[in-house]
């Protein structure tokens, strides 16, 4: 395979590694791939919080809906006059809330930051392929960013037409107050955030496929880099066609045509606008959409497979099966995306058709859960925080992947399309799932990233707040959803059959409350960390990937000297015959005559035979 | 190291310290609450005194810094006795409520804190008498995976035994039984797996946690249990997905003649109501243009079409038992959606275009009363697409009869072609024999 290395050897490397660095340069606009990660990292959280904030606003209207709040109106103004939430703005809350939490939180916080960290480190790169584009994504991201947070500080308000932004309610500005000015923001801070994620995906694509250490096949690659690859190239495929469906909206919003308009009477007025449909629309979204969920997912896969191989010191259970299913999934999620479109109007033969797609790609995601539980079957778990948040990670994909069964199912679809069910079932495998992969990396990295150790109890702590918090939210729902519960809905009020739901949606709110505020465990534990932990060894979970092999403190180039070459796959661990339990991926088989099978030397004469020589000086019965 | 245990000792006692004044913090100023909560409730009576707002300033300003902010938004309530409606007051109780919540949560941080000290000091004379088992911890972690385990399992049960009642009720149309059978086909599936997987992956997490002198067993791949593996969710899956397309198709794709045959009924959503439109004695639904869409007319029937002139406007949604219906579902302006939980029924109203949805209800709404022991129950359609502010609120009471009482409710109901519409529509045509003309035939 390639192993084409771009290294600038040693020497050649000190020449120009002293370049003057100034604050700007080092910690603003950063080209080095570590400082990018935690640029990302940090915006992500800083989004994650907000987001979550808005959710729990929300969740406050839900649970009391009578109950007045005058603390909300200090801070809200207008928009919660008399301490109680308008239902416009709720409407902007759930909008803004899973705008965030997809995009900015879970594709960028997840892919941003730890296909900027690893992809390099993981591979044995000095940096990515371009560090100028690198730094062009955040920045580009970070401006997205600033403008959805923007919007909440314009009169008529955030976008509100949902973060599937359906036209023609997002079209319309007479329609809803949201979508005036909001809704132009969201739009051109989406548009600014596709051209982050398109930089970052070509340079993750290129890096992965030219700058890998000498040795590094991509069948050594660990499952980490693989997931963030095959990310990228879904990333990469799919997000322009969002910036598609984004310029003709605004093309219907702003100059007049009627790509996704027609035979609108708003407000008593009768709009000019012919022809459109908006189907083509929901076409185009979730030609997006759907991908968007595996772009989310995948990474947090790969984060798990790395995490748990390490902590379970055990090899990942079917490392080529775990493979291929990733490229199942890759290719599949493109054509799945009319699950969500069941009941929209779409042909009911497509439908069906879309149907047998989405539940065909049940399949490589059932393998992966299962060989997670084979990982674990027979290892020697080290309870780390991050790995008690990979376990909480398979948990939540299997409990909230099962109940896509139901929303895959076009029958079963026509009661639970865009109720309560579906909110339970993608807050559970993409949004719990996901979020527990990138706290899991971020427990598992940090030493790497920050060159200190989290602190272990506070970890414990807040996973055990939040692993329970989630279930104890998102669970319920799905009993609402099957009752016939829409998603939403501002408040539970006006039908009888729902005033069941209220005591249910005060436990929700609650555990929603505690478990948010017990995120100031991973908070404080985080910042606090960077200046006051623990010193980090240069190898604290004892890993056999090549991030392990470079220095503690930060360096230009990663590596001091010449790059380590690789010389087998990274999940040798407790291999038998060996004294310690895992042999890092620089160790050559030469080293580790003790430990080797005979088709560890891939076909090598030499090396066989001297294997064999081994073993019969040293009576060991070692099948090939 | 004896630097170090006395570092530690320090930090306690700070942490002690801070505990103490955590908790005297709230005292102190409840203390003084007790005589500034008095001042709002005469400052709402008296809102013009402004001495009472000058006291009751003060008394905020002497609580806590934070409350202390809340100063100047009091200090500019003499000027709302000129402009009222424009500056508003919030209760400064608002503002000691929040600091009280934010004083509860330093204190919680405190002893959470002092916990953890308590834990570092405890494990370091552990370390210090040589009795420190480093796998403590991963031990405790794995047994309480164990106990989530059990936690877990009541929970779903639970869930599944409570709200699972609650929310379950059997559907009233024909496709609605297919629909209910395959729901409990995947509910019983995936309920297996959702327990098996969790006792495994937590039973394992307990089982196989890290022990002093043990080494995982290498067990990189088992290629036969991989394809086993691979096969059965395939097989299950595939059984579920024919059995789904076979009932979807039957349940979307309805022969011709069995469409025509239907009662036809139109309903047009807009924001935020539902129009339910009857064919007359004709039987045909008449056609709409959105362009003749008028106050008086504001559905847009185009009645230049003579089959729309006898079209009937429900007030609610009444349809008679074992009969098929042919809904066909419109919207005025933007996306809403037709659904109605107890009959197992949703389709999209779009703009521009026309959704249908055929079923056959076979329970009256006197018989799931019945069924239900409830003399109120009603069955509802209600909007399930994000459609407004008013989404949560955009509803159409549902009721199935016999068909006697069908044909007794459509008779009572008013005409779209009222005489008002008549009268427009034959304006708008410059035409004054067409009025005449129109009169003369519906009459």
């Amino acid at each position: 395979m390639s192993t084409t290395v771009i290294s600038h050897d040693a020497a050649h490397h000190d020449d120009h590694g002293h370049h003057h660095e100034t604050f700007l340069t080092k910690y603003i606009f950063s080209q080095d791939h570590k400082m990018i990660a935690k640029q990302f990292l940090i915006t992500g959280i800083i989004m994650a919080v907000f987001a979550m904030v808005l959710s729990i606003l929300f969740r406050i209207q839900l649970a009391w809906p009578d109950k007045e709040f005058p603390i909300l109106e200090v801070f809200l103004g207008k928009w919660a006059e008399g301490g109680r939430i308008k239902p416009d703005f709720f409407l902007s809350l759930v909008t803004i809330h899973g705008t965030m939490m997809v995009f900015f939180v879970l594709t960028a916080g997840l892919s941003g930051t730890f296909s900027n960290l690893l992809i390099p480190y993981q591979l044995g790169a000095r940096d990515m392929a371009s560090p100028l584009m690198n730094m062009l994504s955040y920045w580009f991201f970070f401006v997205a960013c600033v403008i959805m947070v923007a919007s909440f500080f314009i009169e008529s308000g955030p976008a509100s037409a949902g973060w599937t932004i359906y036209p023609p309610l997002s079209a319309v500005p007479t329609a809803i107050a949201g979508s005036g000015l909001g809704m132009t923001l969201w739009l051109v801070s989406m548009t600014l955030f596709i051209a982050s994620q398109v930089l970052g995906g070509v340079n993750y694509i290129s890096t992965v496929l030219n700058m890998r250490t000498k040795g590094m096949e991509l069948w050594k690659m660990p499952l980490t880099i693989w997931s963030f690859f095959l990310t990228a190239i879904v990333g990469l495929l799919s997000f322009p066609v969002l910036v598609s469906a984004v310029v003709l909206l605004f093309f219907d919003r702003s100059v007049g045509t009627s790509f996704y308009l027609s035979d609108l009477v708003v407000g008593g007025t009768i709009l000019p606008n012919e022809g459109g449909s908006p189907i083509l629309f929901q076409h185009l979204f979730w030609f997006l959409g759907h991908p968007e969920v595996y772009i989310v997912v995948m990474p947090a896969l790969g984060l798990t497979s790395e995490v748990i191989s390490t902590n379970a010191r055990k090899p990942i259970f079917g490392y080529h099966a775990m493979v291929y299913s990733l490229v199942g999934i890759t290719v599949l999620s493109f054509i799945v995306w009319g699950h969500h479109m069941f009941v929209t109007g779409m042909s009911p033969f497509l439908g069906g058709v879309f149907m047998i797609t989405t539940l065909i790609i049940a399949v490589p995601s059932a393998v992966k859960a299962f060989n997670y539980i084979a990982t674990l079957w027979r290892g020697n778990i080290r309870f780390t925080p991050a790995m008690m948040f990979a376990i909480g990670m398979v948990s939540f994909f299997v409990s909230g992947g099962l109940t896509g069964l139901y929303l895959g199912n076009a029958t079963l679809d026509i009661n639970l399309h865009d109720t309560y069910f579906v909110v339970a079932h993608f807050h559970l495998v993409m949004g719990s799932a996901s979020i527990f992969g990138m706290l899991s990396g971020v427990y598992h990295w940090y030493p790497k990233m920050f060159g200190r150790m989290m602190d272990e109890r506070l970890g414990y702590f807040h996973f055990w707040l939040t692993f329970i918090g989630a279930y104890l939210v998102f669970f319920p729902m799905h009993f609402m959803g099957i009752d016939g519960v829409p998603r939403r809905y501002y408040a539970f009020t006006e039908f009888p059959f729902m005033e069941k739901w209220v005591s249910v949606n005060l436990l929700v709110t609650w555990a929603a409350i505690v478990s948010a505020v017990g995120q100031v465990a991973f908070l404080w534990n985080f910042f606090a960390s960077i200046w006051c932990g623990k010193r980090a060894p240069q190898n604290p979970w004892k890993s056999n990937t090549l991030e392990w092999t470079t220095p503690v403190e930060h360096i230009h180039g990663n590596w001091p000297g010449e790059i380590p070459s690789v010389y087998r796959w990274p999940y040798d661990y407790s291999k038998p015959g060996h004294d310690e339990d895992f042999i890092p991926q620089t160790v050559p088989h030469s080293q580790t005559m003790s430990s080797n099978l005979l088709h560890d030397w891939e076909g090598n004469e030499e090396g066989i035979a001297a294997q064999k020589a081994y073993n019969r000086e040293h009576d060991r019965e070692i099948e090939g | 190291m004896k630097f170090k245990i006395n570092t530690r000792f320090k930090s306690l006692f700070a942490g002690l310290l801070a505990v103490n004044l955590f908790f005297a913090a709230p005292a102190l100023a409840s203390v003084q609450d007790t005589t500034a909560a008095a001042a709002p409730v005469e400052q709402t009576a008296v809102a013009t005194d402004s001495a009472v707002v000058a006291t009751d300033s003060t008394a905020t300003a002497t609580t806590t810094d934070t409350v202390a902010a809340a100063a100047p938004s009091n200090s500019v309530t003499p000027t709302a006795t000129t402009t009222p409606e424009e500056v508003k007051v919030i209760d400064p109780q608002v503002y000691k409520n929040l600091t009280y919540y934010i004083l509860f949560f330093l204190v919680i941080c405190a002893v959470f804190a002092v916990i953890g000290k308590v834990h570092s000091i405890y494990t370091l004379t552990k370390r210090v008498n040589g009795t420190y088992n480093p796998l403590a911890n991963n031990t405790i972690q794995a047994v309480l995976f164990l106990v989530f385990l059990v936690a877990f399992l009541g929970f779903v049960y639970y869930g599944y035994a409570v709200w699972g009642d609650w929310s379950w009720r059997p559907a009233v149309t024909e496709h609605g039984k297919d629909v209910d059978t395959m729901f409990i086909i995947t509910t019983v599936i995936i309920t297996v797996v959702l327990v098996l997987v969790h006792i495994l992956l937590l039973g394992f997490a307990f089982l196989y946690r890290m022990r002093a002198k043990r080494k995982a067993y290498f067990y990189p791949h088992n290629d036969a249990i991989e394809r086993l593996w691979t096969i059965v969710p395939a097989v299950v899956l595939t059984v579920l997905v024919l059995f789904g397309f076979f009932t979807w198709r039957k349940i979307t794709n309805i022969p011709e003649e069995l469409k025509k045959s239907a009662l036809q009924v139109e309903v047009l959503g807009e924001q935020f109501q539902w129009t339910i439109r009857y064919p007359g004695t004709d039987g045909v639904i008449g056609k709409r243009n959105f362009k003749m869409t008028t106050p008086l007319n504001g559905y847009g029937i185009d009645f230049n079409d003579k089959s729309s002139w006898d079209d009937i406007k429900g007030d609610e949604i009444v349809i008679p038992v074992n009969r098929p219906v042919r809904f066909h579902i419109l919207s005025k302006d933007i996306i809403h959606s037709f659904y109605i939980p107890d009959f197992r029924v949703q389709i999209n109203a779009v703009p521009g275009m026309t959704n249908y949805f055929q079923f056959t209800p076979t329970v009256t709404t006197e018989e799931m009363r019945d069924k239900m022991n409830d003399p109120q129950y009603n069955y509802v359609m209600l909007c399930a697409k994000i459609c407004g502010a008013s989404h949560y609120n955009m509803q159409k009471n549902v009721r199935v009869v016999t068909e006697a009482e069908y044909s007794e409710w459509l008779s009572k109901q008013a005409k779209f072609f009222t005489e008002d519409v008549q009268k427009e529509f034959a304006e708008l045509h410059g035409d004054d024999t067409k009025e005449t003309r129109i009169a003369a035939s519906i009459n």
